[in-house]
């Protein structure tokens, strides 16, 4: 049995989680090079939209997928992020790193103070305050304390740095963008493998499975689910800031429910908990609108309709991915790689070992 | 002294729309332990509908008969088709589901009716009543929504209590599987329950909407100080609805007149909140009530 143990194949990267996820998120960088330099401005835009939606919604599918609060609010921390690095670049001379942390700071903030809130709510409650956070929140924007700082319904023009000289003249604006989004999402999605693989990861699972269980086994459940919180909001905090840079913009408008509700789509979609499938459903919610938008003008499509194709798209997502196919899109990979392994690894493996 | 007159009697008049609003959340929470996050689309709908009848020359009245018959079956069939699936999962996927009707919903009337918002006739005059020589800020038809609500509660009160109807229902609801050994029929009772709450989300809707206009996304707020009033009066409790509607919309009345209207949406997260912090049983329901 020793024998067969000690055999048995472990390549070097798959004995630790930490150089693993390094060496994934090496790869990760490589590919992100690669796949920005071919693309047009226009994709790359595109790109960095992505990127941003993936990290609120990475953030988002840690907290519902493994500690098992549900946010229909996401999109006022992403608000809250927005607006940070707005303020930030207009007021103070910040280099980009530290605004985009201020945005993660003020965000994390600001869900730590909800996840209080959070630690005494369960599910119903807890999705109807932050369904009530996500319809609030930006009619602050146009309070009459605030309209001066936050500029009311119109918000706040955001100008960030063009890229750096060294890069070259004529270095286009949204690969550099791009690289900023995709830069932070692969350190974002970096982080939270970490994290949910370590000991916070499993208390969040605990939690999530038995909370009464969680809390005779020594883990501090309201704390949990505090700090779970907390991260998940800066998270999405980070989308906001670079929202703003990309967009250029920081504005009420731009903060919706149906915000919040692409996101807590593209988490379903992916496969509620899967830092994989949060990617998958943020690829699929931000190319959605534009190819309905592409769709309609060539089947000349009146705009009240075709406007209102992604919400009837998501609301169906949601309905149809919960009801009948739970673990959304990551589940069905999962399930092929299992039917791939099977059909062709195991063979090889077995062969070699008759061989021997 | 007039002003915070005028401002407690505009604040009962919104208060008893968020109370029927909350007596819908109410009556679906009691029989199948789901928050009902479609509420205020599918109130959406209906109002939409009235809308359309009153715009074509229709009564008033015509279109609140329309409003409640279309309510009752819209909740019928949500209840069959949607939610009975996803009923004994884990509450996560019920608010995901009703959340994805409720933008379903926005999405489609949004495709049929544009986002333009649309307004309502009120069903009497909206000149305030005189007290000697001054004007109050109630009028005949905020008279009439006040009366509506409290008959409404009253009627409730009554199937439940007295009609064979109503103790079934609570059967179903209290102990479903004691009620199916004894001949009820809990799933069809299920269907009641949810076709009665979407008719009263009707009334509401056509309540509301001369003060809110009617579009796809009017009623988002309603929802949200719907669900607020209900988690004030205890989410199982149907007085507990009707006065949590009412301090609600008295509070958030004195929020817009005194710091301005618009903060009333995080006035009322505040208030959500602190209630549930401080007594999560809400004002009239059981502590069981909260676990979910």
């Amino acid at each position: 049995m020793t024998a067969l143990a000690a055999a048995a194949p472990v390549r070097f990267w798959q004995r630790s989680t930490l150089v693993r996820h390094l060496t994934l998120s090496v790869l990760g960088l490589i590919v992100l090079y690669f796949v920005t330099t071919s693309l047009d401005s226009f994709a790359n835009l595109q790109f960095a939209q992505i990127c941003y939606t993936a990290i609120a919604t990475a953030g988002l599918t840690v907290l519902s997928g493994l500690s098992g609060q549900i946010s229909l609010g996401h999109g006022a921390f992403v608000a809250v992020g927005a607006y940070t690095t707005a303020l930030l670049l207009e007021h103070l001379d910040w280099p980009l790193v530290l605004v985009l942390l201020g945005s993660v700071v003020v965000g994390g903030a600001l869900g730590s103070l909800v996840g209080v809130a959070a630690a005494r709510l369960r599910g119903p409650y807890l999705a109807g305050a932050t369904l009530a956070l996500a319809v609030g929140l930006p009619s602050l924007a146009d309070y009459h304390g605030l309209r001066d700082l936050l500029g009311g319904a119109n918000g706040l023009i955001v100008t960030s740095d063009p890229p750096p000289l060294s890069l070259g003249e004529t270095f286009p604006l949204e690969r550099w963008q791009a690289w900023i989004c995709g830069l932070c999402l692969v350190v974002t999605l970096f982080l939270l493998a970490n994290l949910t693989r370590s000991r916070i990861g499993r208390d969040m699972r605990l939690v999530r499975e038995d909370e009464q269980a969680a809390a005779l086994s020594g883990v501090h459940v309201a704390r949990t689910q505090i700090v779970t919180f907390g991260i998940s909001a800066a998270f999405a905090g980070l989308a906001g800031g670079l929202f703003a840079i990309v967009n250029s913009l920081a504005a009420p408008g731009a903060f919706t429910l149906s915000l919040s509700l692409s996101l807590l789509t593209a988490a379903v979609l992916g496969g509620l908990g899967s830092l994989a499938g949060a990617v998958y459903g943020a690829v699929i919610v931000t190319l959605l609108p534009n190819w309905t938008a592409d769709l309609a003008q060539q089947a000349d499509l009146p705009r009240a309709i075709y406007a209102n194709i992604p919400l009837v798209l998501y609301g169906l997502v949601l309905i149809v991915v919960i009801i009948a196919f739970p673990g959304g899109i990551q589940s069905g990979v999962r399930k092929l790689g299992a039917l791939l392994q099977a059909r062709f690894v195991r063979p090889l493996q077995t062969r070699q070992e008759t061989r021997r | 002294m007039g002003r915070f007159l005028d401002l407690t009697l505009a604040g009962l008049t919104s208060g008893a729309v968020y109370s029927a609003v909350a007596l819908a959340l109410v009556l679906i929470w009691r029989s199948t332990r789901i928050v009902n996050f479609a509420q205020g689309g599918m109130l959406m709908i209906t109002t939409f509908i009235a809308y359309t009848i009153v715009s074509h020359g229709g009564s008033y009245w015509l279109a609140l008969i329309v409003a409640v018959l279309s309510g009752l079956i819209l909740g019928a069939v949500v209840e069959r088709v949607l939610v009975r699936p996803v009923e004994k999962r884990s509450p996560l996927d019920a608010v995901v589901v009703t959340f994805g009707l409720l933008v379903l919903l926005q999405g489609v009337a949004g495709m049929l009716f544009g986002g333009t918002p649309r307004s309502y006739p009120p069903a009497f005059g909206i000149a305030g009543f005189k007290a000697g020589d001054r004007q109050l800020l109630f009028a005949p038809n905020d008279l009439w929504i006040v009366l509506v609500v409290l008959v409404m509660m009253a009627v409730l009160a009554l199937v439940f209590r007295k009609t064979n109807l109503g103790l079934r229902m609570r059967a179903s609801a209290f102990a479903p599987e004691v009620a199916r050994l004894l001949g009820v029929r809990v799933g069809r009772m299920l269907t009641v329950g949810w076709a009665l709450a979407a008719a009263v989300g009707a009334i509401a809707g056509v309540l509301v909407a001369p003060s809110t206009f009617v579009s796809p996304t009017a009623f988002d707020a309603v929802l949200v100080f719907g669900f607020t009033a209900a988690v004030i009066g205890g989410l199982d409790s149907p007085p507990g609805a009707v006065v949590g509607g009412l301090a609600l919309g008295i509070v958030l009345s004195y929020v817009a007149g005194y710091l301005g209207s618009d903060i009333v949406t995080l006035a009322s997260l505040v208030v959500l909140i602190g209630v549930l912090m401080l007594r999560p049983q809400g004002l009239f329901g059981s502590t069981k009530g909260r676990r979910v």
